[in-house]
């Protein structure tokens, strides 16, 4: 009960000035640690607010004071009971090569899920191109892709004919932020408890089978694998990772066999999903500078053998990137 | 008569403390993304302006370079002003919105980052329809992007001291040779009370004159049954003199 408003607030002011200074301390420095005292101390100053919190909202005539020690009890509240990993200086090297990969090989299952998705719908696109070949008009939704495959590597192959003269530049910043906005719903679809994420990786297969059938049926088995491996190398695993990540999130939705909440569910993959959305983003970038300014380039400028073999060796150091990297001896 | 609904949420603390976080709702959020968008739009604008500049040094650099900084501007700005700015925006800045954890906890970035990259499906099919109705129909006002990053959207609206002079200036308060009930009085009455109280003064205009009589016949009642001031005190005042006695004994400034 309080007697006097006035005094007790000039009494207590200096204790929630400190509890402040405390608070944003460890908002600005999240890596700064508290010594034993100091945490004693914390916890004091916390416990001293949420009484006087307690005594003052009895009190009616100062809703500002009120609001104030709600907001400074809170955030305290949100210090002492966070039991999640702080915050710390970000170190990009270190969640490169040692997180992302991680993360990655923990959640393995979501990813053969993503590519089962792709390879059912590759096989389906494939399939439909050889029992009818007029269905590559509603298979492929992209121009260049529907005449004929030699038709169109003739006119690849003509030196004379540089399409992407001057543009090459803005064609990998579009070829980057579209296949990007493309993987982040891909991850996003997961909310629809994985339906949509599995739709995008099936229809994706779908355009993939078709075009490798269509271009293999022509005879130009090289210039395909020399067009798509050397982008397609990292982009298509990158569009696999980012179904995974859809599908790690529908799984948090769905929860089978855990015996955890919902809201646990998700708290415990969220950090999850953003390394895995922003290894996607880097893949992407990477994709997006070799398809812009290698790939486009084709025989006799630039053999396919050299293509296929870059885009093999690309194969490989991903795999064994992914596979590898960030194990620790146990 | 239109009905608002308010959404609040309640925190418990374990020491007994509990929080009552106004939650906002659809309108409100869509107002304040409407300002980001306007934000959004003046950034990308000056952008274009600088890279154009770039242009005379090369065209396929400048567009490239447009290209990116719109890409980065519209999914980075929620996610760089909400990190930075512990959980508003410029929108959320001027409408008093701020995202928080559900439970009340840090915000991580983990979540700001989860929120704004499931804008693509909440922004669907434009507008944010589905966010939108998601979040009517959430009990916590949450969108889809919400729901999975475990955030709420949160609205303090600004509590503003009531203008007293301008209220209660004329009569003399007779409470005030009892300064010990007067005591009595602010220790008992709510927040809540006061301000049904203040309210009642504020807006004794806009009532109806049977309407005002009841209103402060039943406010004067009832606090009467908080404290006792003598006869003497009350004698020959009105109901509505004895709700502004009470106001004025409540939220007046001490001097010292």
């Amino acid at each position: 009960m309080i007697i006097d408003l006035q005094k007790f607030i000039t009494n207590e002011r200096p204790y929630w000035s400190e509890l402040e200074a405390v608070l944003d301390r460890l908002e600005k420095k999240p890596e700064y640690k508290l010594t034993l005292g100091h945490l004693e101390r914390f916890h004091y100053l916390y416990q001293r607010a949420s009484a006087d919190l307690a005594k003052i909202s009895t009190f009616s005539a100062e809703p500002n004071t009120r609001h104030y020690l709600e907001s400074l009890v809170g955030r305290a509240f949100g210090e002492i009971h966070e039991t999640r990993e702080k915050p710390h200086r970000l170190r990009p090297l270190h969640w490169f090569f040692s997180t992302f990969p991680q993360t990655f090989r923990k959640h393995i299952r979501a990813f053969w899920i993503s590519l089962l998705a792709i390879g059912v719908g590759a096989a389906f696109g494939g399939f439909t191109l050889i029992v009818d070949s007029s269905t590559k008009q509603i298979l492929l939704p992209f121009s260049h892709l529907q005449g004929d495959p030699s038709e169109r590597v003739d006119k690849e192959e003509d030196v004379d004919a540089d399409r992407l003269k001057g543009a090459k530049t803005t064609f990998s910043s579009f070829l980057m932020t579209h296949n990007t906005k493309v993987a982040i719903f891909t991850m996003a679809l997961g909310v629809t408890w994985g339906i949509g994420t599995l739709i995008m990786l099936f229809y994706n297969g779908v355009i993939l089978g078709a075009v490798a059938v269509d271009y293999v049926l022509a005879g130009e088995t090289s210039f395909l694998l020399g067009w798509l491996l050397p982008h397609g190398a990292v982009e298509i695993p990158a569009i696999l990772l980012a179904g995974q990540a859809g599908i790690v999130l529908a799984g948090a939705l769905i929860g089978w066999g855990k015996p955890i909440s919902l809201r646990m569910r998700l708290r415990k993959v969220s950090n999850d999903l953003v390394t895995l959305i922003f290894g996607v983003a880097l893949m992407l970038v990477w994709a997006g500078i070799i398809e812009a300014f290698f790939s486009q380039y084709h025989e006799p400028v630039m053999p396919y053998q050299i293509k296929i073999a870059f885009g093999t060796f690309e194969l490989i150091i991903l795999a064994l990137f992914l596979g590898r990297a960030g194990r620790t001896s146990k | 008569m239109l009905s608002i609904r308010i959404n609040n949420l309640i925190i418990k603390t374990p020491e007994g403390i509990e929080f009552s976080l106004q939650l906002a709702g659809p309108i409100t959020r869509f107002l304040a993304w409407a300002v980001d968008l306007g934000t959004i739009v003046a950034l990308i604008s000056v952008l274009n302006v600088v890279f154009g500049i770039l242009g005379i040094l090369s065209r396929d650099l400048a567009m490239a370079a447009n290209m990116i900084a719109f890409f980065i501007v519209s999914i980075g700005y929620g996610i760089i002003t909400e990190w930075y700015w512990h959980g508003q925006t410029l929108g959320k800045k001027l409408l008093r919105l701020r995202v928080m954890d559900e439970q009340g906890l840090r915000l991580q970035f983990s979540q700001i980052v989860i929120r704004n990259l499931l804008r693509f499906i909440d922004s669907l099919p434009g507008l944010y329809l589905v966010g939108g109705l998601v979040c009517l129909f959430n009990k916590r006002a949450q969108r889809l992007g919400d729901f999975a990053a475990n955030t709420i959207v949160v609205w303090s609206p600004r509590i503003a001291e009531p203008d007293l002079n301008q209220l209660l200036e004329g009569k003399y308060n007779s409470f005030r040779e009892y300064p010990h009930i007067e005591a009595r009085l602010r220790q008992h009455v709510t927040p809540l009370e006061a301000q049904i109280a203040v309210e009642s003064i504020v807006r004794r205009n806009d009532l109806n004159p049977r309407a005002r009589i009841e209103l402060f016949r039943d406010l004067s009642s009832y606090f009467q049954t908080i404290v006792t001031f003598p006869q003497e005190a009350t004698d020959g005042i009105s109901d509505e003199q004895y709700v502004r006695n009470v106001v004025e004994a409540l939220f007046r400034p001490k001097t010292s």
